[in-house]
């Protein structure tokens, strides 16, 4: 970059700035941010967890291990014997049980912001291009899913549809999803809204216009390519949101059921042995904790990263 | 500017129409009714049920519900409470509602006392120790669900060192734990703001002219810099303290707060329609009327905002 002393580099330099996409810079300017990189390993460990680990888990989430709990009273606690977290007071392995929880608080980061995507881009969007009425009516109708209570109305939800196929559906765990993705879908309409009311007085919009592109081509190709960072950073940082819901669902006795082990689910079961055995406890909420932490840094990171000239807002 | 206050308002009622129908929808398409079980699995013979649906209006078609129920609102009644068959809809709104909102305010006064010092001083220390102080204070406050700080809470000071009672509300130093509980997410969400926003007032020309033209650097900090940095801090207290008044419910069932939230769940559960259609509509006023009133404050505080 700093690399100005001979003209005979010079075309070497050009080449080499024409070859940084946006995507390639951006992506230079994460890794440089230590914190950022930090939550995308963290991160990339909790897809890998996700996604593999009921095979790499030492035990079954569901299986009991009564010899173990017969022998020491109660739950066994951490790093004694081969349960390394200790185990619940039912016998079932603490770290295989995490490792379920990592499952399904992945499945919840993906389904609500499948759902957040899927009706706030189409709402931002077409708020944005048709404008006028349309634009008003769309915006009144997020004012009103806005002032909905977020949890009151995913336990209304969730407890109207629990009878429902599609309230049985992943152990009850899908209605759940779903409730909280349509609480959360708002942000991403307005986001994608103000983006294209930008984008739209651009020349490049109107060239495409000038030479007869349809209005659906130029939404899908042109505009929103081009509001994908902000849209990114918007779905990266939700995610965050999306886990604790489904934590504080499962914390009051919405979502998981058993043996499924939300880490909502395993704070509270860990509650009663407090006392005795409080990793019951604090290994489940340092997951949840980490999780947090990991997909805040790596929103804030893309944020920086893909926007400099936001650098530090918000 | 009055015009402009006089169509929010208004607004708000369509907003509150629709809320309601949709609970109301949602709250009928839940499998079973007030009256299928009497607690302890006992369950009444069906012509007592029907007996009760009739007593309440139950048996009438729905719209005929709704608008009896919306009739009975704008004469101020929330109507029957079908599980406390001795109280009103009033009567635990009544009970219940000073309670949370004393606690939801305290934790609101909380998180403003505490937040915005700290994101000032992350900021005007940027990268120095009390920076990354602050910073791993609001990250713990985003990483930590208000469940886990609560029996963090719980644990250490009403447990360990005894210091604080573990429930109720009787005496001040009931307070103290819900309060702490509560506020440890805001906190940590108006530090982050508070920073990113002092940041980048910090490269402002006004700030570099303050500078230059030898003010002291206290009154810099003070008239220049926080004065414009709070500015958007405050379009985030709305949304903050809509979600304190009405997202207490855990911090109530932890620490027995007898405040409503506690109703929130339990009427779900128990299908206690009237007490579930107040909830609702409780807070969907509280989050319309907080947007609104930091829309009109953030226009009264930042002159080069105009609504038309």
């Amino acid at each position: 970059m700093a690399n100005r002393t001979g003209a005979l580099e010079a075309p070497a330099a050009a080449a080499e700035r024409r070859s940084a996409s946006l995507w390639g810079d951006a992506f230079r300017r994460l890794l440089r941010n230590r914190l950022a990189v930090l939550g995308g390993l963290f991160v990339l460990l909790f897809i890998f967890v996700a996604i593999f680990g009921s095979f790499i888990a030492p035990y079954d989430y569901r299986e009991q291990d009564l010899a173990a709990v017969v022998a020491a009273g109660g739950p066994v606690g951490p790093w004694v014997g081969p349960h390394i977290l200790g185990t619940d007071n039912l016998g079932r392995d603490l770290l295989s049980r995490i490792m379920d929880g990592a499952r399904i608080s992945m499945i919840v980061a993906l389904v609500v912001q499948a759902v957040v995507l899927f009706i706030g881009v189409p709402v931002g969007a077409a708020a944005a291009w048709f404008g006028g009425r349309l634009d008003t009516l769309l915006m009144r109708f997020t004012d009103i899913v806005y002032a909905f209570p977020d949890l009151l109305f995913i336990i209304l939800l969730s407890t109207a549809l629990r009878e429902t196929v599609f309230g049985r559906a992943l152990d009850g765990l899908l209605v759940v999803f779903v409730a909280i993705g349509l609480t959360a879908w708002v942000g991403m309409a307005r986001l994608v809204r103000g983006q294209l009311l930008s984008l739209k007085e651009t020349e490049f919009v109107e060239a495409a216009r000038a030479i007869g592109v349809s209005d659906f081509k130029i939404v899908t190709r042109h505009l929103l390519p081009n509001a994908s960072g902000p849209m990114i950073v918007a779905v990266t940082l939700g995610i965050p949101g999306a886990i604790l819901a489904e934590a504080t669902l499962a914390f009051i006795g919405l979502g998981a059921q058993e043996p499924r082990a939300s880490w909502g689910k395993l704070v509270f079961d860990g509650q009663a042995f407090l006392r005795s055995e409080p990793h019951l406890v604090l290994f489940p909420a340092l997951a949840v904790a980490i999780a947090l932490i990991s997909f805040t840094f790596l929103g804030d990171g893309l944020r920086d990263a893909l926007d400099p000239k936001l650098k530090g807002k918000q | 500017m009055l015009g402009y206050i006089v169509r929010r308002v208004l607004w708000i009622v369509p907003v509150l129409f629709f809320v309601s129908v949709i609970t109301f929808v949602l709250m009928r398409a839940t499998p079973s009714g007030p009256f299928d079980s009497f607690g302890a699995g006992r369950i009444a013979a069906p012509g007592v049920v029907a007996q009760l649906e009739r007593k309440y209006g139950l048996d009438k078609p729905p719209h005929e519900q709704y608008l009896r129920w919306v009739g009975n609102l704008l004469i101020g009644d929330l109507g029957p409470s079908y599980k406390y068959r001795d109280r009103t809809v009033n009567d635990i709104v009544g009970d219940g509602i000073w309670v949370t909102v004393h606690l939801g305010v305290m934790a609101f006064a909380l998180s403003v006392i505490v937040g915005i010092p700290l994101g000032v001083i992350a900021a005007l220390r940027h990268n120095g120790v009390p920076d990354y102080l602050a910073t791993f204070i609001s990250v713990l406050g985003i990483a930590t669900p208000s469940f886990v700080l609560s029996i963090l809470l719980l644990v250490f000071f009403a447990v360990t060192v005894r210091w604080f009672p573990s429930y109720g509300w009787q005496t001040p130093a009931h307070w103290v734990l819900p309060t702490i509980a509560l506020a440890g997410f805001p906190i940590a969400q108006i530090a982050r703001y508070t920073r990113a926003s002092m940041l980048e007032v910090t490269r402002k020309d006004y700030v570099r002219t303050a500078h230059s033209k030898g003010l002291k650097e206290r009154s810099v900090v003070s008239i220049h810099m926080i004065r414009n940095a709070l500015i958007p801090v405050v379009t985030i207290l709305g949304p903050i303290f809509a979600f304190l008044v009405t997202g207490s419910f855990i911090i109530e069932t932890i620490f027995s707060v007898p405040g409503i939230g506690r109703y929130f769940v339990l009427s779900i559960a128990q299908r206690d329609y009237g007490v579930i259609m107040a909830m609702v509509m409780l807070f969907a006023v509280t989050i319309a009327v907080m947007n609104l009133v930091v829309d009109v404050l953030y226009a009264y505080i930042d002159p080069r905002i105009r609504y038309s």
